[in-house]
């Protein structure tokens, strides 16, 4: 199976947080759900500046997700690439993805209190695009990659 | 219906070339310009469509009903509002002259518009928000090179060393500038950064200094010092195009790094290395003159040291180092045109050109208005028209600028938002959003010059309209149609481009017009006429200083340090926000719905606070205080508290933002006459505020 995963080159992010509000814009999320998050570790001196290291995190897509075999109406779905995402044709909300996930990943849409996640924007990978927040990253520091088997 | 356009991006004033595409009159995506920024946008670009969406900014002409800044509107329509404006200042015009009506704007390269407006209804009085931002930067480079601030550009990608002097630029973000600078880092380049408190840039840095508030000057003249002596600087370079420069020599004698390091705060050493450093690096060595540096008293003589460091290192028009941005002219081409006019030869209200003779005449100083329209002197002004300008949020002490604007008989206020301004003005006309206008074509100099535009994504949403749209309908009721005879934006764009040879079609494929293949350079050997200074040299010792009785190297003096309890109020900027216009957008206030105010983790502890509890900040004269939260760090100066500048509005309207956190501006009691004498910057950190431990920290609650 296919493996994508979403880099970041911590090098080059400022962290400005463009990726989450490029992620909300494209989903069309109210305010309250975010499916992507940047996060700084506090300063700390390295060889005389203060340092900070930046993470980026969202969905893992899981080679064996937990989160799909506990989804009650099958709603939770793994595509032959990968990409695990929301049927929300199917989704009743009863959040048992997020229980289920290590990370919490799956958040609640108070707008219909369905469960999102990141899908990896995969109607814009069909069309051949990259994800929204690869795409728009400010810097450049952002990078959907495909994981090799070593 | 789907659609794309290429524009330019109107959430913050860098304006980065975009791509919008809309379906059904929504915006779908937009993304920046793929031409020149691989699809990069930043959070507050993608947050436009929000923007666009928000109901809680004006959606049609408002005309105040109750007392000034009481809140009470009457909706109008557009034909009664334009009357309403037009009889007005046609009645101040009648009653006190043309010259009473003072119009003020963001700046930016569509102002010339304004500018004409005013200087054809007979106005001299034109002005814009340089004075809190890159006045002292602009007027330090026309005195040592002839040019502004924007005579210089900098070729960041290919330097082996930028040096930023509190320019945050990972926080004020111009996107293209930030791949430059990081494209640099990745291939070794180094980065040092003067601030006093740690930022993004900062944590990009190769080197830090941590410097006191108000010593960056102290800085700069300890390197130049070193510099000096070690003999770095370009000699061959020097002795062609720069005058003044023994008079430098002997001048920065006495800054030794040793006392450099004394008087900052940091350590000998690191100033000796970083001298290694940029010997090893120069000519490739940008020292960046300051972006926004209305800040200290000096800041004016700081910026001027960071330009002399330039001349020192010979970077100038030369890969990886400074560059003379080219126009049309430099390509053989012709350039467009733009409604211009010249202005009305009257004393301008704000003394700029006659009490003040230094000064670049171009847009004055605006904060010079307020003391002289309350004495009347040299006439009264009865009228302020505001075009996206917030004097209130922007300049210091908005009570005592009332006080002035209090004997307009008008106050206009243009703006896509309600501003602290627009408030308490007498009439708001609401401007579309930038997704939702049109604006004529502007020229961006660089080393291949572009023409660019912003076209609209979709139809208005509310009844607002567009700046030219506005300018051209005021004019005809004003009897200005000989300067904007235009009733379309085709006209407008047709006579812009009639001498260039170029039309509308050539800006389809990218969005922009490029009116060269290749970079331009001027031969470094022959730059004699580009340094426009009264000798032609790059000019270290000024006449024009020494006339208005100014020196060109001025003796250091330490900044006064704050009194017990009380600190140096510093602001700043982050990258989810643009000054005050961006705090009430629905996406960009729930990443950052308030600010909080920076404290040293020793003086935190002497106020027996931790991160997270209420601080009561209040002005020197403690007539305007706030609470907000602390976020206490090691990593700001001790003497320093810091803000996000650009909240503490007390617009109801705006309920997202309606007195969220702290105002720096209203702290700024008294400090409208706190100017830098020598640039012409308000000193907007030469300001002391209280602070202490909130008594509303709750250790108990008590409730039902």
């Amino acid at each position: 199976m296919k493996k994508y995963s979403i880099h970041l080159n911590s090098r080059r992010c400022i962290a400005c947080h463009g990726c989450e509000v490029h992620c909300k814009v494209n989903k069309r999320l109210p305010v309250g759900p975010f499916l992507c998050d940047i996060s700084c570790t506090p300063l700390q001196m390295v060889g005389g500046v203060p340092k900070t290291e930046i993470t980026f995190s969202s969905c893992r897509h899981c080679e064996d997700p937990l989160c799909v075999p506990v989804c009650p109406t099958d709603a939770m779905v793994q595509r032959a690439d990968g990409i695990v995402y929301i049927d929300q044709e199917k989704c009743i909300g009863c959040m048992a993805c997020q229980k289920s996930c290590p990370w919490d990943i799956p958040v609640q849409n108070p707008d219909d209190n369905k469960a999102v996640k990141c899908d990896l924007c995969m109607d814009r990978i069909d069309e051949g695009l990259k994800p929204a927040c690869v795409a728009k990253c400010t810097t450049h520091a952002l990078k959907l990659v495909e994981l090799q088997p070593v | 219906m789907k659609k794309s356009v290429y524009s330019l991006c109107g959430m913050c004033t860098v304006r980065c070339p975009i791509r919008v595409e809309s379906e059904d009159n929504t915006i779908t995506w937009i993304e920046g310009n793929p031409h020149l920024l691989g699809g990069a946008l930043c959070a507050k670009g993608s947050a436009g469509p929000a923007l666009v969406e928000d109901s809680e900014r004006p959606q049609q002409p408002l005309i105040r009903v109750g007392d000034r800044g009481a809140g009470r509107w009457r909706e109008a329509s557009w034909d009664e509002a334009f009357d309403y404006v037009a009889d007005k200042l046609s009645t101040i015009k009648r009653e006190h002259g043309a010259e009473s009506v003072v119009l003020s704007s963001r700046g930016g390269p569509w102002q010339a518009m304004y500018k004409a407006f005013i200087h054809a209804f007979g106005s001299p009085n034109y002005t814009n928000h340089d004075c809190t931002c890159g006045r002292n930067t602009h007027h330090a480079s026309l005195s040592i090179n002839g040019v502004g601030r924007k005579g210089f550009a900098y070729d960041i990608k290919n330097a082996k060393h930028l040096v930023l002097f509190g320019r945050d630029m990972f926080s004020a973000l111009r996107i293209a500038e930030n791949h430059q600078t990081l494209d640099m880092l990745d291939k070794g380049g180094r980065l040092t950064y003067a601030d006093v408190r740690q930022t993004m840039t900062g944590a990009k840095a190769t080197r830090f200094f941590q410097v006191r508030p108000g010593t960056d000057y102290a800085l700069a003249l300890g390197v130049i010092h070193e510099v000096i002596k070690r003999e770095l600087f370009d000699k061959k370079f020097i002795e062609k195009y720069v005058s003044g420069f023994e008079e430098l020599c002997a001048f920065v004698e006495q800054y030794t790094p040793a006392w450099a390091a004394k008087e900052c705060g940091v350590k000998e050493k690191n100033i000796l290395a970083f001298v290694d450093e940029i010997a090893e690096d120069a000519p490739h060595v940008i020292f960046h003159p300051g972006w926004n540096l209305a800040r200290y008293k000096d800041s004016f003589y700081a910026s001027r040291a960071m330009h002399i460091l330039n001349v020192l290192m010979g970077n100038i028009e030369m890969k990886g180092g400074l560059f003379i941005p080219k126009g049309a002219g430099d390509c053989g081409k012709k350039g467009i045109r733009n409604i211009d006019l010249g202005k009305p030869d009257i004393k301008r209200g704000d003394g700029v050109g006659w009490e003040y003779n230094h000064f670049d005449k171009g847009p004055g100083l605006a904060h010079l208005f307020f003391n002289n329209m309350l004495k009347e002197d040299p006439y009264p002004i009865k009228a302020w028209i505001a075009m996206r300008h917030d004097p209130f949020s922007g300049m210091p002490d908005p009570e005592q600028q009332k006080l002035a604007m209090d004997k307009c008989d008008l106050l206009v206020s243009i703006d896509t938002n309600y501003s602290e301004f627009g408030w308490y003005s007498d009439i708001i006309l609401p401007e579309s959003t930038y997704l939702e206008r049109d604006t004529p074509i502007v020229q961006q100099k660089g080393l291949k010059p572009r023409l660019a535009l912003r076209r609209k994504a979709i139809e208005p949403k509310y009844d607002t309209k567009a700046n030219w749209e506005i300018f051209c309908e005021l004019a005809s009721r004003l009897g200005l149609e000989e300067t904007f005879p235009f009733k379309t934006i085709e006209d407008i764009w047709q006579w812009q481009l009639e001498p260039t040879g170029y039309t509308m079609a050539d800006f389809d494929e990218k969005g922009f017009v490029e009116m060269i293949d290749t970079p331009v350079f001027f031969d470094r050997d022959n730059l004699d006429a580009q340094f426009k200074t009264p000798s032609g040299k790059i000019e270290i010792v000024s006449e024009k200083l020494t006339k208005a009785g100014l020196p060109s190297l001025k003796e250091y003096e330490s900044p006064e340090a704050p009194e017990k309890g009380m600190f140096r109020l510093i602001y700043g900027k982050i990258a989810v926000h643009t000054q005050g216009h961006t705090i009430n957008n629905p996406l960009l206030s729930e990443l950052m719905p308030t600010n909080t105010v920076w404290i040293h983790t020793k003086q935190a502890k002497k106020l027996g606070i931790e991160s997270g509890d209420l601080l009561e900040v209040a002005s020197a004269d403690k007539s305007y205080s706030a609470t907000v939260a602390a976020h206490v760090t090691d990593h700001v100066h001790p003497e320093a508290v810091f803000t996000v500048h650009g909240f503490g509005k007390d617009i109801p309207r705006q309920t997202r933002s309606f007195r969220a956190g702290l105002s720096d501006q209203k702290l700024m009691v008294g400090k409208l006459d706190d100017w830098d004498q020598a640039g012409g910057g308000v000193n907007l950190c030469e300001v002391f505020v209280h602070v202490k431990k909130s008594i509303r920290n709750t250790k108990r609650r008590i409730a039902l």
